[in-house]
């Protein structure tokens, strides 16, 4: 594992995501301790782990929905600091897709599509409705892009809100537990589109207890618990030889599930 | 009554309506601003508007105006009454509808932030493009309530000379000796303007009800 790392950090292509000695309190409560992470340039990762692990906070580091405490992070070599600026850059190369889809109510399909593009980058009307409308049918709903996102099922809105981050054309995309609110027969439509999405060499970082699409996707799955990083390595090796125990019970729990 | 009389107490009545406009308009501009500073992330902005919107509703709209109608002009600001009555109402009405809205603001979910974040939406479009058009639909019942409280409440403006609909009541109840009468007919009139906005906002409050379900 350790020279696994290693050898990531020595390639000439500077990492896409490098967390160093990354902490998170909250108050006195340590949410994250001690990260390491590099993550390069199309590389797909896994997060897991029990609830309350730091999963979510991890990632939501990245974006910067929370500050970190301690530590250093650089995205696409921008270092994440307090100022604005240099959060706005990274939020602008980093897609993000929520568990509860976040999409706005208010607002058509195309419209939550074409908002930011128009907003931060800059784009016409007439360009950002071209991507939306691209990005749309990629997702394979742009016969829905007139309507409201309450009109549309829980497995359509999650891939509208997965075209909406696409549509700001980023280099990473952070997936927090993207199907964990969906019904049982909507998961499916979910993770095809995320396949197809990393097939497409997306980076990605998908924080997800379906290991179905671990197996299939991920580069390397991360098992965390506590706040650490407890173990790591490519999917093959992970769930058919975990080394550490608390990793073994986990799996053994979520496994028993399916 | 006569109809000259009935008359008199209509145009009292156009006064009314001109009072609670102008305190509504100002009362919306201001307390839109009073709402946004009460949820500024800068502690000091939102520190001051909690002080603004504590003072406004912890003291008498009668006393505010007072204030302003006699109490300035001992400095050496002398107002027109109808300035004065504007001042006061709009300072009064922003401090309410500036908490309502901070209210509303607050109820919309976080993730609508976190969103809007996450897609690098500065707070200027953040604001106006997601938050408040969804708070506005959240506020828009308690906000009639406010206005039908203000077009009642603009008969205090009676009492620095104005003669809306309460004053042109007691004018013609003294003149005809028939109060009960004269303050039936200006309680109709009252109520034949703000039962309509009242059913409008239970119904609004139905309809988003059925809508967030």
């Amino acid at each position: 594992m350790a020279t696994a790392t290693i050898a990531n950090s020595t390639q000439s292509t500077s990492p896409m995501i490098a967390m160093e000695h990354v902490e998170k309190w909250y108050g006195a409560y340590k949410a994250l301790s001690d990260i390491n992470l590099t993550v390069r340039t199309g590389e797909k990762i896994v997060l897991c782990g029990p609830s309350g692990s730091g999963k979510s906070t991890l990632i939501r580091c990245i974006n910067h929905l929370e500050a970190y405490s301690k530590g250093r992070i650089l995205v696409g070599g921008v270092q994440l600091g307090e100022s604005a600026k240099t959060i706005d850059a990274v939020r602008r190369e980093v897609g993000m897709v929520f568990q509860q889809f976040n999409l706005f109510p208010h607002l058509t399909i195309l419209q939550n599509c074409t908002l930011s593009p128009m907003r931060t980058r800059g784009l016409s009307k007439i360009q950002a409705e071209a991507t939306a409308r691209r990005l749309l049918e990629r997702v394979r709903i742009l016969e829905q892009a007139d309507k409201y996102p309450a009109q549309l099922s829980g497995g359509q809105q999650q891939r509208v809100a997965i075209a909406r981050a696409l549509c700001m054309e980023p280099k990473v995309m952070l997936f927090d537990e993207p199907t964990s609110a969906l019904d049982p027969e909507m998961v499916k439509e979910v993770l095809d589109t995320m396949i197809s999405l990393a097939d497409d060499g997306m980076t990605m970082i998908v924080v997800t207890h379906e290991m179905g699409f671990a197996r299939q996707v991920a580069d390397r799955v991360i098992f965390m618990a506590e706040g650490s990083i407890v173990e790591e390595g490519p999917p093959a090796e992970f769930f058919t030889n975990p080394k550490h125990d608390r990793t073994k019970k986990f799996l053994g729990e979520i496994l028993r599930g399916h | 009554m006569s109809g000259q009389e009935l008359l008199f107490l209509l145009s009292g009545l156009k006064w009314t309506l001109a009072l609670s406009a102008v305190g509504f308009v100002g009362g919306a501009i201001f307390g839109l601003l009073i709402a946004l500073a009460r949820t500024s992330p800068n502690k000091t902005i939102a520190k001051a508007a909690e002080y603004y919107i504590g003072i406004f509703q912890g003291t008498p709209l009668l006393m505010q105006l007072f204030v302003v109608y006699f109490g300035l002009p001992l400095i050496g600001l002398r107002l027109d009454a109808w300035i004065a009555v504007a001042i006061g109402f709009t300072l009064h009405a922003s401090a309410y509808l500036g908490e309502i809205w901070r209210g509303a603001i607050q109820a919309v979910p976080r993730g609508q932030t976190e969103a809007a974040n996450a897609l690098a939406l500065k707070y200027w479009p953040r604001t106006r493009d997601i938050i408040l058009p969804q708070a506005l639909r959240i506020s828009l019942p308690a906000t009639i309530g406010f206005l039908v409280q203000l077009i009642k409440g603009t008969s205090l403006a009676a009492l620095v000379g104005f003669t809306e609909l309460s004053l042109a009541g007691k004018f013609i109840a003294n003149q005809t000796f028939r109060p009960l009468v004269v303050y039936g007919v200006v309680g109709i009139l009252y109520f034949l303007i703000c039962w309509p906005l009242s059913l409008y906002g239970a119904r609004l409050e139905r309809k988003f009800a059925a809508a967030s379900r």
